[in-house]
């Protein structure tokens, strides 16, 4: 074995791992068809719902999963990149050139200055610092009485490219939400595989020794809390055009709470886990709330089951390792 | 010449006074063994070497620097490399991936999002060249969980000598390990003579005076000797202290 095929998993191993994501994209591409056989649409729409918050959920992993920092206000990124997308198109700011990397980069700006300042302290002080942060986001969007305050506002559209493609029409935008998670997941398959996520990785799980072989830690941690703002920003932009409307909810810290929801029942420090947790949060959601409005009463004690029964999320409960 | 320098170095936890007064210069190439018993200070001196601790007062020298304030990592790319008594490894990592990432730092900066870290064969080879000096290379792919306590112990040190430093502080690195593997150890360590500057934190005291060119003497966070392992042993002051009853096995 020459050195550097090391620490490379057998073929087999890796193609076992490939199932689940792979059933979970397949999953993912059927729904427009499977909705237009059954004359659905509906599911459509809720299926591009279910992908913007898988994004989200991905982003919030990459902080959360590889890098041990519980983040309890990535709504809020979610929420920036929304509003970015709102509040241009209110100024009659319609390209989606502009718009969607200004979008992406005031969340990561709001990201970069709440992780600066965030990353100072530890543990439950870090859970709390960036709640903090975010429901002053929070407050500051019920403030903007310019932009509908509380109420929230409505677009004028979704956003333009130049005629190159029309995001109003719902397949469409399907399936360029499609690509975003599908590049999202394969791009951050190989950050933390790469240098950068070793590091990552390592500093999660003991950063006192990271530090002792040279590392600056909190310059890696803070790098990859940017890159998952920007993430969960891009989720937002996308959320503001499927929903045509931008609102402060977007930034509660019960979505932020929903988030980490998904990505601990799907599988923290996976990749698919937080697509999986996504689809199962929110289709259970769809289907309970139908039965009962009280079904936080049935989810819960499924949340509580989940981690219970499938420590490390339920994409581990098919087997492999990641 | 002096590698690294230490000026009255002081350091209080509330009312207990752990470094007091110290000063301490380690030559170049040397093997300076640092010995007292429990709670002499000997961990909170090695920290405030490492950059861990802020000193209350005093200075510290390497390589001709001022490195009193700056922060860990930065002593490590100065140099200045640590091991734990308590062995601090990343448990869920291979004993390969543990030392790649050091080998990694080293490098230069890890801002690379890309490429697959673990095939990298330039880091990879290098690491498993220093697992081979402290004998490990047959273990590269185990977990660092799964290894024995021993080889943990030898896995710290081979990390620590990742980073490429001039200067190693040990602290304690034959800490429960047994009589076979402290042998292992201390032939190991008689290997980077020379090659590294080792300041020796260690109660072995057959392997302290075999291997220590110089001896410092803690005691209550003070110095209260330094000298060649021959005049330790003749110091009445230490023996007074602190080798009383280790009184047979230092003269013999
Ligand atoms: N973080 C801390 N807070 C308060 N007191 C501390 C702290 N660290 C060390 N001490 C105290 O400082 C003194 C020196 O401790 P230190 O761990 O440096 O001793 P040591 O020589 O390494 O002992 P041992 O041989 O047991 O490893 C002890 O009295 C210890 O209780
Ligand atoms: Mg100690």
């Amino acid at each position: 074995m020459s050195a550097d095929t090391l620490s490379a998993p057998p073929r087999a191993v890796r193609f076992r791992g490939a199932l689940l994501p792979l059933a979970l994209f397949a999953l993912l591409a059927v729904v427009p068809f499977v909705a237009g056989a059954l004359g659905q649409p509906f599911y459509v729409s809720l299926f591009t719902r279910i992908m913007i918050f898988a994004v989200a959920a991905l982003a919030l992993d990459l902080v959360l999963g590889y890098g041990g920092m519980v983040s309890l206000g990535h709504a809020a990124y979610m929420g920036v990149g929304a509003y970015a997308i709102g509040i241009l198109s209110f100024h009659g700011v319609d390209s989606g050139w502009l718009q969607w990397p200004l979008g992406i980069g005031a969340a990561a700006l709001a990201a970069l200055v709440i992780g600066a300042l965030s990353l100072r302290t530890r543990g439950v002080y870090f859970i709390m610092i960036t709640l903090a942060f975010a429901q002053m986001l929070y407050y500051t969007a019920n403030a903007l009485s310019t932009y509908g305050g509380d109420d929230g506002m409505t677009l004028w559209g979704r956003s333009s490219f130049s005629g190159l493609v029309k995001l109003s029409d719902a397949r469409t935008f399907y399936w360029i939400v499609f690509a975003v998670l599908a590049l999202s997941y394969l791009g951050l398959r190989r950050v933390v595989a790469s240098k950068f996520g070793r590091v990552l990785r390592g500093c999660k799980e003991n950063e006192r020794r990271m530090a002792a072989i040279g590392y600056n830690t909190a310059l890696y941690k803070l790098a990859a809390f940017v890159l998952s703002g920007a993430l969960a920003g891009l989720s937002g932009v996308l959320l503001a055009n499927h929903t045509e409307f931008v609102s402060p909810a977007y930034m509660s810290w019960v979505r932020s709470g929903d988030l980490i929801v998904m990505v601990v029942i799907g599988g923290l420090g996976t990749l698919h886990g937080p697509i999986a947790g996504a689809v199962l949060v929110l289709v259970l959601e769809e289907v309970l709330s139908k039965l009962t409005q009280h079904w936080w009463l049935i989810f819960g004690p499924l949340i509580v089951l989940t981690v219970w029964r499938a420590k490390g999320g339920v994409v581990r409960l098919f087997g492999g390792r990641a | 010449m002096t590698l690294l320098l230490v000026e009255r170095l002081a350091k209080s936890f509330g009312a207990v006074a752990a470094t007091r007064d110290l000063s301490l210069d380690v030559a170049e190439g040397s093997i300076h063994a640092v010995i007292g018993p429990n709670g002499a200070g000997k961990t909170t001196l090695v920290a405030q070497l490492a950059g861990e601790l802020r000193p209350d007062a005093g200075h510290v020298l390497f390589d001709g620097r001022d490195v009193t304030r700056l922060p860990v990592h930065r002593r490590v790319r100065l140099g200045l490399a640590r091991s734990f008594q308590i062995s601090n490894t990343l448990l869920s990592f291979s004993l390969l991936e543990n030392v790649a990432l050091a080998v990694q730092a080293r490098h230069g900066h890890s801002f690379r999002f890309w490429a697959d870290a673990s095939r990298d064969g330039r880091i990879n080879a290098e690491a498993l060249a220093v697992l081979q000096t402290v004998g490990l290379a047959d273990r590269r792919d185990r977990l660092a969980s799964e290894v024995s306590h021993g080889e943990r112990r030898l896995l710290e040190i081979a990390i620590a000598l990742a980073t490429g430093p001039k200067m190693l502080l040990l602290d304690e690195p034959m800490a429960g390990v047994g009589p076979e593997e402290g042998q292992r150890m201390v032939e190991m360590l008689r290997t980077l003579r020379g090659r590294v500057t080792i300041l020796l934190i260690e109660h072995d005291m057959d392997a302290v005076f075999r291997l220590a060119d110089r001896i410092t003497v803690l005691v209550y966070g003070r110095a209260i000797a330094t000298g060649t392992p021959d005049e330790i042993r003749a110091d009445a002051a230490v023996r007074e202290a602190y080798l009383g009853e280790e009184d047979d096995e230092l003269v013999a």
